[in-house]
């Protein structure tokens, strides 16, 4: 065959990881926005808007991640020790936000300790992912087939302003969510503190991305250097419709509208580091076909993939139709 | 450096050894739970027994509590890989990843995927497309179960792969990777445990129910049905550990001969050390209490078959003795013990004293929790039996390190270790508050309820859809 297999592999991964940041996004951002909402019947509300399928969004990480040592091994072995501190933070986090799903239903006295522990996991594990996007972004020293750098190389101003921006942007995913899927109070509350988030998100968008082509030339190259800028130039075009829909969707009490938007904005702030990335793995170190698994393991794998993806989607997709609607407050058992 | 006086690579093993170890108490008794489940629900759809409903949903929320431990817990696994062992990642990653990806593609999402349906959906989608969802959830996690334990498997016995100038593992032949030598029993031994661990974890609620209560018929059925399991699997797991052991003897000697406590060669007729202290210093076990010619009969099942001691390795190729050596024991002996009340309860069945057996009860409710140590202690002895190898033979757990500081390992070691306890902790102590509920016809009472459980969705247009 003609096409390389690596570059499927390469698309494949980059989509299980924009899954899982939009559908875990919207999860995390739920729990960001935890202190905006004292009443414990509302948390309910807010937590059963997501209990039927965190599980399932969450396995969008372990494909990025167990997927990404199979099929590029060698950007698995590299990234996971330069992010090591970043990425045991994240799973910690998500330890705390996962148990208190179930957790906050089976005591009285503590379950204001566990929904402490999903307001500090969310948060904590959305800055770590960003944090951890914005260190990959900055590079990554690496020397024969392993990590060089230190301890510490994530951690820069950079990699804090991404991980704030994340933050920002799952928390918006989160109160769009909300504004859908809610009614009456909750509803009203997470509209009204989705406009100052989309603000935030757009400045932080904008600094992101006119800071990003400074860091490294090759960024710069992508960006303003003909032809690529032509098709890098959609990019902001793009985004600067999502806002115009998201703010509309905002202001005209739409409730699916907003939701939309904001998924957009992430599928093309993704869509733009993917322009700068491509054809590396890790910017201008280790490339797609340099990171890649042995053919054996790229072929053995796709074939199952090929056929499981469609279906995961299709169940999921069930699964999301099974549960739509509002959710309200308390309507007795089942 | 060293972080109090360890190396970074006793640091990782310790935290690999920590993190798995939690990681698998939960997963083995959430498959057992969840093929449990699904009988129950089976049962009630084909009797409409409202009991088998009632048991369903008691059993429903301690699942929920189990699998929520299990899947965070899991994903501290599968990026440990990369954190503290990236050089094997690196090496092996092309043979273990795509059976982890596997497992991610036909288990995982499955059980996430129908996961709500089952816990939450009844009422939405109705009793057959809600069967079949705890039905999806179960097959899930016995396709998990699978692929995991082949991927440990081809560690300990690796197949159909050669290895490059880097030292990668490059695969040859999928089918002998996945079906690599030791793979069928030690999924056939560690299904089969998780099952065991489930029946006496579901028997000893059972049992703690009928004491207080032995007219109560939810108690009943539990405990009657986890007696059977006893009763039944214990000694197929006896059996499918001889076959086990027969088959490690063949491919990983050195781990047997760590497992008996031998270090002297036997060449007509080991004998069988049934206590004793191994001391890799000395190279040889103090203490021990042996039976003649026993330790043969049992692997080799002929009085004069030879056996080898670790002496016939070089010092360093040889596990450490005194973990599987204790282990292990531990192990067999719950083993039979568990036998022992699966014969019980069948004696006491056929007197028709199952639920008039107070002793019984008893003992039930003691060995509630046999089946997770025996569990980890068949880990324990399966894994440290590998060492110094991560991949058996030509891969050593010293090169298969991150570039990782000792205190970078440590820290993070620690803090695992806080959270874990604080967080499991908690967790089972919920575990324990939900078991001691009586099985019996309650009425919902707020802290029954859980997610979504108090809370319909409106407008629910597929509510009542068949
Ligand atoms: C024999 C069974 C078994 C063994 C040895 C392991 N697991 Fe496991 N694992 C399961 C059986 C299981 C399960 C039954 O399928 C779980 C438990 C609860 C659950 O959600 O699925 C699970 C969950 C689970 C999850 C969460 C899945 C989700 O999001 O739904 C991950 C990422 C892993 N595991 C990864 C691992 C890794 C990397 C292991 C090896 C070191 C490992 N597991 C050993
Ligand atoms: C879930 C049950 C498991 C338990 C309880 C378990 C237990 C252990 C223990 C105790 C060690 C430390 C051994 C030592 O330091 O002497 C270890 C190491 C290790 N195990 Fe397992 N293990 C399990 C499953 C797995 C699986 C499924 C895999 C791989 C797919 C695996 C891969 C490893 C690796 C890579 C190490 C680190 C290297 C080493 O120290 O050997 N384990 N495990
Ligand atoms: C009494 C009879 C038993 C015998 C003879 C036996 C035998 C064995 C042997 C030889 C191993 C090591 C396999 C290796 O070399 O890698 C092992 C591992 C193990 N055992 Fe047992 N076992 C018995 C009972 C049990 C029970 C009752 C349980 C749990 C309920 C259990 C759970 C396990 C597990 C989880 C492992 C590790 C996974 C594996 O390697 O299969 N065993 N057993």
């Amino acid at each position: 065959m003609d096409i390389d297999l690596s570059f499927i592999w390469a698309g494949i991964i980059a989509f299980a990881v924009l899954a899982y940041v939009v559908l875990d996004g919207f999860d995390l951002g739920i729990g960001i926005v935890f202190p905006f909402f004292r009443n414990r019947r509302d948390r309910d509300v807010m937590t059963n808007t997501i209990a039927p399928v965190w599980d399932g969004n969450e396995t969008w990480l372990v494909l990025g991640g167990g997927g990404l040592m199979a099929v590029f091994p060698l950007a698995y072995a590299i990234i996971l020790p330069a992010l090591y501190m970043p990425i045991i933070l994240m799973l910690i986090s998500l330890i705390f936000r996962g148990v208190a799903f179930e957790f906050r239903w089976r005591t009285h006295h503590e379950s204001h300790l566990w929904d402490f522990g999903f307001w500090i996991g969310s948060s904590v594990a959305a800055l770590m992912q960003g944090i951890a996007l914005g260190a990959l972004v900055q590079g990554i020293t690496v020397s024969g087939r392993q990590y060089a750098g230190g301890w510490w190389d994530w951690l820069t101003p950079f990699s804090v302003l991404t991980g704030v921006a994340v933050l920002v942007g799952y928390a918006l995913l989160g109160v769009t969510w909300l504004n859908l899927k809610t009614s009456g109070d909750i509803q009203a509350r997470s509209a009204k503190l989705a406009r100052p988030l989309s603000l935030l998100l757009l400045a932080l968008i904008g600094i992101v991305s006119l800071w990003t082509p400074f860091i490294n030339e090759m960024y710069f190259e992508r960006w303003f250097r003909w032809p690529t800028a032509f098709f890098s130039s959609f990019v902001p075009l793009l985004l600067a419709v999502c806002a115009i829909a998201l703010w509309h969707g905002l202001t005209h009490d739409k409730h699916l509208q907003p939701f939309l938007a904001a998924l957009g904005l992430f599928v093309l702030s993704f869509t733009g580091l993917g322009i700068s990335f491509y054809p590396y793995m890790i910017p201008g170190v280790l490339t797609i076909k340099d990171a890649a698994a042995p053919e054996s393991s790229l072929k053995f794998l796709l074939v199952g993939a090929a056929v499981l993806v469609p279906t995961i989607l299709a169940y999921t997709g069930y699964a999301y139709w099974v549960f739509r609607g509002k959710v309200d407050h308390g309507e007795g058992y089942h | 450096m060293t972080f109090m006086g360890l190396e970074a690579e006793m640091l990782a093993r310790i935290q690999f050894a920590f993190t798995v170890s939690f990681h698998f108490i939960f997963p083995a008794f959430s498959i057992g739970t969840a093929s449990y489940l699904a009988v129950l629900n089976a049962l009630w759809l084909w009797k409409r027994d409202e009991a088998y409903l009632r048991l369903f949903e008691y059993w429903k929320t301690i699942f929920a509590v189990t699998f929520a431990m299990g899947v965070v817990s899991g994903i501290v696994m599968s990026y440990q890989f990369g954190t503290n062992w990236s050089a094997f990642s690196d090496k092996a990653g092309p043979v273990i990843g795509p059976l982890m990806g596997y497992e991610v593609l036909t288990a995982f999402f499955l059980e996430a995927g129908f996961l709500g349906i089952a816990l939450f959906g009844r009422k939405r989608v109705g009793d057959v497309a809600h069967m079949v969802a705890v039905a999806m959830v179960a097959i899930g996690t016995l396709i998990s179960a699978t692929w995991i334990t082949s991927a440990n498997s081809w560690m300990h016995t690796p197949a159909g792969f050669s290895i490059d100038a880097n030292g990668v593992f490059i695969p040859e032949d999928w089918w002998q990777i996945i079906f690599n030598p030791s793979f069928p029993y030690r999924m056939t031994h560690t299904v089969l445990a998780a099952f065991l661990t489930t029946a006496f974890a579901v028997g000893a609620v059972g049992a703690w129910h009928l004491l207080r209560d032995r007219e109560n018929r939810q108690a009943r059925i539990m405990f009657s049905m986890a007696m059977w399991m006893a009763a039944i699997v214990t000694p197929i797991q006896i059996l499918a550990g001889d076959l086990h052991g027969l088959n490690t003897l063949e491919h990983q000697p050195a781990k047997i001969a760590a497992m008996e406590g031998h270090y002297e060669t036997h060449k007509d007729g080991a004998p069988l050390i049934l206590f004793g202290i191994p001391d890799d210093e000395a190279e040889t076990t103090h203490y021990s209490l042996e039976v003649p010619k026993l330790g043969s009969l049992i692997l080799k099942h002929e009085f004069d078959g030879e056996i080898k001691g670790l002496k016939e390795w070089p010092r360093d190729q040889r596990p450490p003795a005194l973990m599987p050596f204790i282990t292990f024991r531990i192990m067999v002996g719950i083993g039979f013990l568990m036998l022992g009340i699966g014969v019980w309860s069948l004696w006491a069945r056929w007197k028709g004293q199952l639920y008039d057996t107070p002793w019984l009860h008893r003992m039930a409710v003691a060995m509630g929790g046999s089946g997770f140590v025996a569990v980890l202690a068949g880990w324990y002895t399966t894994e440290v039996g590998r060492q110094p190898w991560t991949v058996y033979g030509h891969l050593r757990t010293a090169e298969s390190l991150s570039p990782v500081s000792a205190p970078a390992v440590g820290a993070s070691l620690l803090t695992f270790i806080l959270v874990y306890f604080i967080v499991f902790g908690a967790g089972v102590y919920y575990l324990l508050k939900l078991m001691r509920r009586s099985p019996t016809p309650l009425e919902d009472h707020e802290l029954e309820a859980g997610p979504i459980r108090t809370a319909g969705i409106t407008p629910g247009p597929a509510q009542d859809h068949p």
